[in-house]
């Protein structure tokens, strides 16, 4: 079945609400997991620590330059991630619109690549699809 | 928003929907109800009006239409009068659904009343998918490869059975627990096996109805934590739902265990898997735990030739004690003859032959007619094969068998 990815994408203003709201924030999320985890549907969830402690690695030229931090220009940044395995892409969208989320963040839902669909389907899926 | 946005929120929501309004009425049927015609009502209204909060949209519109019902018989029928006088009653739903722990235990009941003793296999079936995985009649019409009008009928007939037989919206008592979640479990099972094995039609894999039972099992595994054989079932369906996309060619015919490209298997969900079954083992393994301690052997070779063969032949005999059956004999004769040869096998299957222990099964004639072939019989190996294929229900098996007969 199709697997999606909730990706967290956070601003500095949103991620300053959150850290004003920390406990509250918390036990919205763990009951938000909790939620997830009895619905069948959570695959895993992690939450990334600070962005100021990344250390970036650039292909851009020759060879790999390392820098430390994020990218300068980027306003949103992958905050944390929840996996899910649910029926539809519609699913996916409602679980993402319930993700305990600070104004002014975004949640991107992004399908897991995979090749669970066509071995098994007939042809006539295999139209309908192309259709 | 369209259809597929309201069955999304439905798919989530109805479990626990069906649940709050059934502990509150105490009526089954009549929550079910309810609940169908909130989603009626929505399927209609929100692709023009959609609401901010659809959850709780659903939720009140079903305990609406509870409340409506309730006042309606309460004028008929002296059972629903105490019901319907509560000043409080709309408060009370309000206040119910705002307590999680309530909330699991209702839904634990749900599939416990979905998959009860009087009902017929058949309406477990249907009633588990429909008011615990909400399904729509249509979707579970598809996945039974059974008339839309059949799944109704059944899923009506279960509501009026549990009513006729006074079947209370609890837990089972504790004497009864393990027994009454036999029973859901193999409900479940039966869901999965559907899925992974199509017992007819031209698919021999239906994902999305073992994702179904997946779905289920791992809702039961976290609100039945402490009971083993929940997280042994939930392994062996993990298990075995990894080695789906090595399973079918592109064209959807089955590729055997031996020739499968076992890069092609899901390991995360083997690693599902195995966590599951850990926490399968704490009491030692029951059948579902020993099945899955199978599928382990299995996921955890690296080639056939590389598995370790005789610890299945020893969980398959435990397996036969535990929980004997033919199917359970005719798979170790597979083991033996991997583990020691296929003579050993065969003299297994031929001892279910004499016993006649599988009538009208392909199966038999199959793994006969394949140890046949091993030992180099050719004509006879031929007919067995031959045999099983005109007793499969399943064209993909089929086809794979009358090849390999004619291959030899």
């Amino acid at each position: 079945m199709p697997k999606y990815m909730l990706i967290m994408r956070g601003t500095d203003e949103s991620n300053a609400a959150m850290m004003a709201n920390i406990e509250e924030m918390m036990a919205t999320s763990r009951q938000f997991i909790e939620d997830m985890f009895k619905a069948g549907v959570l695959l895993a969830a992690e939450g990334l620590d600070d962005p100021g402690q990344s250390v970036v690695v650039d292909f851009g030229g020759d060879a790999p330059v390392v820098t430390d931090g994020p990218y300068g220009e980027t306003k949103e940044l992958f905050g944390g991630y929840f996996m899910v395995d649910v029926a539809s892409k519609q699913e996916a969208v409602e679980w993402a619109r319930r993700v305990p989320a600070a104004p002014g963040a975004k949640v991107e839902v992004r399908r897991v690549a995979g090749d669970d669909e066509t071995p098994q389907d007939t042809q006539d899926s295999v139209a309908e699809r192309r259709a | 928003m369209g259809t597929a946005d309201v069955e999304a929120v439905w798919r989530i929501e109805s479990a626990r929907i069906v649940a709050a309004l059934a502990r509150f009425t105490g009526d089954f049927g009549l929550a079910e109800d309810a609940a169908q015609e909130a989603v009626a009502e929505a399927l209609v209204s929100w692709p023009a009006d959609p609401p901010a909060n659809p959850a709780g949209w659903l939720m009140t519109t079903a305990r609406r239409r509870a409340i409506d019902t309730i006042r309606r018989r309460a004028a008929l029928q002296d059972r629903y009068v105490r019901l319907a006088a509560e000043p409080g009653i709309e408060v009370a739903v309000d206040d119910y659904d705002l307590d999680p722990d309530r909330i699991d235990d209702d839904v634990l009941a749900l599939m416990f009343v979905s998959c009860h003793p009087v009902l017929s296999p058949e309406a477990r079936v249907a009633l588990t998918l429909r008011v615990v995985g909400g399904l729509s009649s249509e979707e579970i019409a598809r996945a039974f490869l059974v008339p839309v009008p059949t799944v109704q009928a059944r899923i009506t007939r279960a509501k009026k059975t549990i009513a006729a037989a006074g079947v209370p919206f609890e837990l089972p008592p504790a004497a009864e627990r393990r027994e009454r979640l036999g029973g859901v479990l193999s409900v479940l099972y039966v869901i999965f096996t559907e899925g992974s094995t199509a017992t007819s039609g031209d698919r021999l894999l239906r994902p999305d109805v073992a994702y179904e039972a997946i779905r289920l099992a791992r809702t039961l595994a976290a609100l039945q934590a402490d009971e083993p054989e929940v997280h042994g079932l939930l392994a062996l369906c993990e298990l075995t739902a990894a080695r789906f996309p090595a399973r079918t060619g592109p064209d959807g015919s089955p590729i055997l265990l031996a020739d499968q490209d076992r890069r092609r298997w899901d390991f995360s969900a083997i690693r599902r898997g195995l966590t599951a079954l850990t926490r399968a083992s704490t009491r030692g393994l029951g059948p579902y735990g020993l099945q899955a301690a199978i599928a382990a052997a299995h996921a955890s070779a690296p080639s056939v030739e590389a598995t370790d063969w005789d610890r299945i032949v020893l969980l398959y005999e435990a397996l036969g004690r535990v929980a004997p059956s033919p199917v359970v004999e005719l798979n170790r004769a597979v083991a033996v003859a991997m583990a020691t040869g296929p003579e050993q096998g065969l003299a297994i299957v031929d001892e279910l032959v004499a016993a006649d222990r599988l009538p009208g099964s392909h199966l038999l004639p199959a793994v006969r007619g394949e140890l046949l072939a091993r030992l180099g019989r050719h004509p006879e190996a031929r007919a067995e094969l031959e045999l099983a294929a005109r007793l499969c229900a399943n064209q993909r098996e089929r086809s794979v068998l009358l090849d390999k007969a004619a291959a030899l």
